[in-house]
C-alpha cells in the first residue's frame, strides 16, 4: 500500500490546481508566441495576457488602478518599496512598517537603510497585532510609504488594514502598500474597501504557479520601475511576459472567485477542529498567533510544544508523510529562531518548539483526522527522548 | 557535503537505539542550552577489564533537530565497546563519515555530541580521582 500523503504546508505554497495546469499547458506547448508581437503569434498570446489580468483585477475589486506582472512576492514587494521610495525621495525618505513581515520587506527595508532612508519597524502584540497609537506616533511629515501586511504567514494574524489605511490617509501624504500573498484564495481581499495603494500578490500561494505574481497600483501613484528595459507592462515592468505563468495565474483567480466561499468554511472549520483537539490531546502545547478566528488567516495553525524542537516534529511527521513547517532555528539558514515569533515575545526555548499546520482547498476531513491522529504519538515520542521533558 | 539529510542519518533519527538513560550510570551530563535550541544529556557505564576500562554503555536524551539526535545516537554508538583512551579520539569527522554526510549549518551538533562525550570521559576521571584519594 502507498504511504498516505498529507500536505498541511499550504502557506508555504498551495498544489498546483489541475484545471490551472490544463489552461498552462498550451501556452507552454503550441502557443509560444511572444504578446509584444502583432502577428497572429503575438495577439494570441497578448490576449491571453490581458483576459488573466482581467481576472486578476476582478477578483480583488481593482476598479481605480492596474496590476503589474511580476515574477512574485518578493519581486512586487521590492518593488513596491523601491519603487515608492526612490520616485517620491523629494518628499521625504521615512518608510513604516512591522516587525513581522516576510524577510522579502524586511530586508528591502534595510538594505533602504543602507542607501540613507529611514525605517521604523512597528512592534506588534502577543497576538502579531499592530498597535493604532504607535503607528500615529510613527507617522511625520517625511514619511512617504507605510508597508503592512494583510494576513501574517507563520502566525496567521489578520492586520487591521483598512483601518490602519484610513489612519495613514487622515494623518499622512504617505503611500500604503500592502503585502496580500497569503490572504489571497484565503479570505476575501478587496483593493477598494481596504483604500490601499499598493497590494502584492502571488500566484503560488493561491493554487497558481511558481514565479508568477503581481502588484496592484492604484492610479495616480508615483512609482519608479524596478526593472528596466523594453518597456513591457506599460513600462512599468520589463521583460518579455511569462505568458504560460500569467495565465496560470488568471485561472486561478477565476476559481477563486468561484470557490473562494466554500475554500473559505472549509478551512475554517479545519483550523479549529486542529487548535481544539491539539490543545486538548497534547499538554503543555501554546496556540500562536490570534486566539479568535475571526482575526485569523484562515486554515493557519501556530503551535509552541514544549519540550521538543520544531524541525524534529517536522522529520518525525514526514516520516508519517504528513507535511508541515516550523519556525525554530534548527530548520533556518541562520540558525535563529522566526523574527515573528521573537517579535510575540516568546522566549527562545519556546519558539524552538513551534510547528505552523496550514490547511488548502485539496485537504479532506480525512486528512484531518489523519493528522490528528499521529500528530499526538509523534509528540509523545519525541518527549520520551527529550532531556527538558519530564512527563 | 550534502544539502540534505542522508537516509542514514533519517533511519538513526527515526529509531534511535540508544536513547534513554542507564539508570546505574557512572556519570551524567549535559551540554547545550535550550535557548540556543539543542540540549544533549548522556549517562554512561564502564566497566574495567583487566588494566583497561571500557565502554560498557551510553545513552542519549536529546532535545533538538534532526541532526542533533541522529548524531547522538551515532556518538553512542561509536563509542560503545571503546576503551576510554580510544574514545578520547574520537572526533565531529568520525561521526559527520558515519551519518553520510550532513548539510554544513549541521555540522555543529555532530561537534556538540562530541563535547558531551569529552564532558563525561572528563567527569569520569575526576571521579576516579576523587575515590582514589
Amino acid at each position: 500500500m502507498d504511504k498516505r500523503k498529507v500536505y498541511l504546508d499550504n502557506n508555504s505554497t498551495t498544489p498546483l490546481d489541475p484545471r490551472v495546469l490544463d489552461v498552462m499547458f498550451p501556452f507552454l506547448k503550441e502557443k509560444w508566441g511572444n504578446p509584444n508581437n502583432i502577428h497572429v503569434w503575438g495577439r494570441e498570446a497578448r490576449e491571453a495576457v490581458e483576459t488573466a489580468r482581467e481576472n486578476i483585477k476582478r477578483m480583488i475589486n481593482c476598479r481605480d488602478g492596474n496590476v503589474y506582472f511580476t515574477s512574485g512576492g518578493t519581486e512586487s514587494n521590492n518593488w513596491a518599496l523601491k519603487g515608492i521610495a526612490f520616485a517620491n525621495i523629494d518628499k521625504g525618505k521615512h518608510i513604516i512598517t512591522t516587525k513581522i513581515e516576510h524577510k522579502c520587506v524586511l530586508n528591502t527595508c534595510k538594505w533602504l537603510e543602507k542607501q540613507g532612508f529611514e525605517v521604523t519597524y512597528l512592534n506588534v502584540d502577543r497576538e502579531g497585532f499592530i498597535d493604532f497609537d504607535e503607528l500615529e506616533d510613527a507617522l511625520r511629515k517625511d514619511t512617504i510609504l507605510v508597508s503592512i501586511m494583510l494576513a501574517n504567514n507563520e502566525i496567521g494574524t489578520l492586520e487591521p488594514v483598512r483601518e490602519a489605511c484610513e489612519l495613514v490617509k487622515d494623518k499622512s501624504n504617505a503611500y500604503f502598500h500592502t503585502d496580500a500573498c497569503q490572504a489571497i484564495g484565503k479570505m476575501e481581499v478587496d483593493v477598494e474597501s481596504l483604500g490601499v495603494d499598493l497590494m502584492t500578490i502571488s500566484a503560488h500561494k493561491f493554487y497558481g504557479p511558481k514565479g508568477i505574481g503581481a502588484l496592484f497600483i492604484r492610479n495616480g501613484v508615483k512609482i519608479d520601475p524596478l526593472l528596466h528595459g523594453g518597456g513591457q507592462e506599460k513600462n512599468m515592468r520589463s521583460g518579455t511576459e511569462n505568458v504560460a505563468g500569467i495565465v496560470g495565474m488568471g485561472k486561478a483567480a477565476e476559481l477563486v472567485m468561484k470557490e473562494l466561499d466554500a475554500d473559505k468554511e472549509k478551512l475554517r472549520r479545519f483550523q479549529k477542529m486542529i487548535i481544539e483537539e491539539i490543545l486538548e490531546k497534547v499538554k503543555r502545547t501554546h496556540l500562536n498567533g490570534p486566539s479568535d478566528l475571526e482575526k485569523r488567516l484562515p486554515g493557519n495553525v501556530n503551535f509552541s510544544v514544549e519540550g521538543v524542537e520544531g524541525e524534529s516534529i517536522v522529520m518525525m511527521l514526514d516520516d508519517y508523510g504528513i507535511a508541515v513547517s516550523t519556525g525554530s532555528a534548527c530548520s533556518s539558514k541562520q540558525l535563529i529562531p522566526s523574527h515573528v515569533l521573537m517579535a510575540i515575545g516568546l522566549k527562545p526555548e519556546v519558539a524552538h518548539g513551534s510547528v505552523r499546520i496550514s490547511a488548502g482547498r485539496f485537504n479532506t476531513d480525512e486528512d484531518i483526522a489523519y493528522f490528528l491522529e499521529v500528530f499526538p504519538g509523534v509528540i509523545s515520542k519525541l518527549r520520551s527522548i527529550s532531556p527538558l521533558w519530564q512527563g | 557535503m550534502s544539502e540534505l539529510y542522508s537516509e542514514k542519518l533519517i533511519e538513526h533519527f527515526r529509531n534511535p537505539k540508544n536513547a534513554g538513560e542507564i539508570k546505574d550510570a557512572d556519570v551524567r551530563v549535559t551540554v547545550g542550552n535550550p535557548v540556543c535550541g539543542d540540549v544533549m544529556t548522556f549517562t554512561m557505564k564502564v566497566r574495567r577489564e583487566k588494566d583497561k576500562e571500557i565502554i560498557e554503555d551510553i545513552k542519549f536524551k536529546t532535545f533538538g533537530c534532526a541532526a542533533a539526535i541522529a548524531s547522538s545516537d551515532i556518538l553512542a554508538e561509536l563509542a560503545k565497546g571503546k576503551t576510554i583512551e580510544e574514545a578520547k579520539t574520537l572526533s565531529y569527522k568520525d561521526i559527520v563519515r558515519e551519518l553520510g554526510g550532513l548539510p554544513p549549518v549541521k555540522v555543529h551538533c555532530t561537534q556538540m555530541a562530541v563535547d558531551g562525550l569529552k564532558k563525561l570521559i572528563e567527569e569520569y576521571e575526576r571521579k576516579k580521582k576523587r575515590n582514589h584519594c
